[in-house]
């Protein structure tokens, strides 16, 4: 299988190398994103995580489809954690490999920057004394 | 009508799944779906998009509703 999609509790960000690794692939780029301890200078206790799991299992599907028709690559990895995250905590990683190091780059960027736009994955900011789900109001 | 809610539209409910009864103002379209969930919760106007998904899709607003649909209510997504 060259795409790897799943929606996960826990994220192994150890993995991801070996699952990117192809004999043809001179290039291997891999995004992770993780929970910072502070929003405009409000610190962060943790973040929440919910998901429209089928949902969001097929759009992610599609991305990876996208990313294959756009750019020559020989692997996909997109895999997002759900559930309650502490700072320094992965909670996403997308990744490709090809031949040369420009498509992978691409697409990484790609990746996550429409993994963020369209994936019905929702997050919760906890602060000390509120919480705020992110992006929901104007 | 079986309703999906998420993120903070399950807030503005108070629950993830509901059997929404909108008497006469029976949604038939996604486009009735939001005005009738707008008109019952003003909350949903206040959102920064408010998207509706059938059978775990994306669904425009001239999209028709079956009984049998999956029908959910997406607010702004915020995952990475």
């Amino acid at each position: 299988m060259n795409k790897i999609i799943e929606i996960v509790q826990d994220l192994d960000t150890n993995k991801v190398y070996q699952e990117l690794s192809h004999p043809n692939s001179g290039g291997i780029c891999v995004f992770v994103g993780s929970v910072r301890e502070f929003t405009n200078n409000e610190q962060v206790m943790a973040l929440e995580f919910e998901t429209y799991e089928s949902m969001a299992l097929k759009e992610m599907d599609k991305l990876a489809d996208k990313a294959f028709e756009q750019w020559k690559l020989n692997k996909v990895v997109i895999k997002h954690a759900v559930g309650k995250k502490e700072v320094q905590d992965a909670v996403v990683i997308v990744g490709a490999s090809s031949a040369h190091r420009s498509e992978c780059f691409e697409a990484c960027r790609f990746l996550i920057d429409t993994l963020k736009e369209t994936v019905p994955i929702w997050k919760k900011e906890l602060f000390k004394n509120k919480s705020v789900w992110v992006s929901a109001h104007p | 009508m079986d309703l999906l809610f998420f993120g903070i539209a399950k807030d503005i409910v108070g629950t993830s799944q509901l059997d929404m009864d909108f008497g006469e103002d029976a949604p038939n379209s996604v486009a009735e779906l939001k005005q009738a969930l707008k008109k019952r919760y003003p909350e949903f106007s206040k959102l920064t998009s408010l998207a509706i998904a059938v059978n775990s899709e994306y669904a425009s607003d001239d999209v028709q509703l079956k009984s049998n649909d999956e029908v959910a209510i997406i607010p702004p997504v915020s995952g990475g």
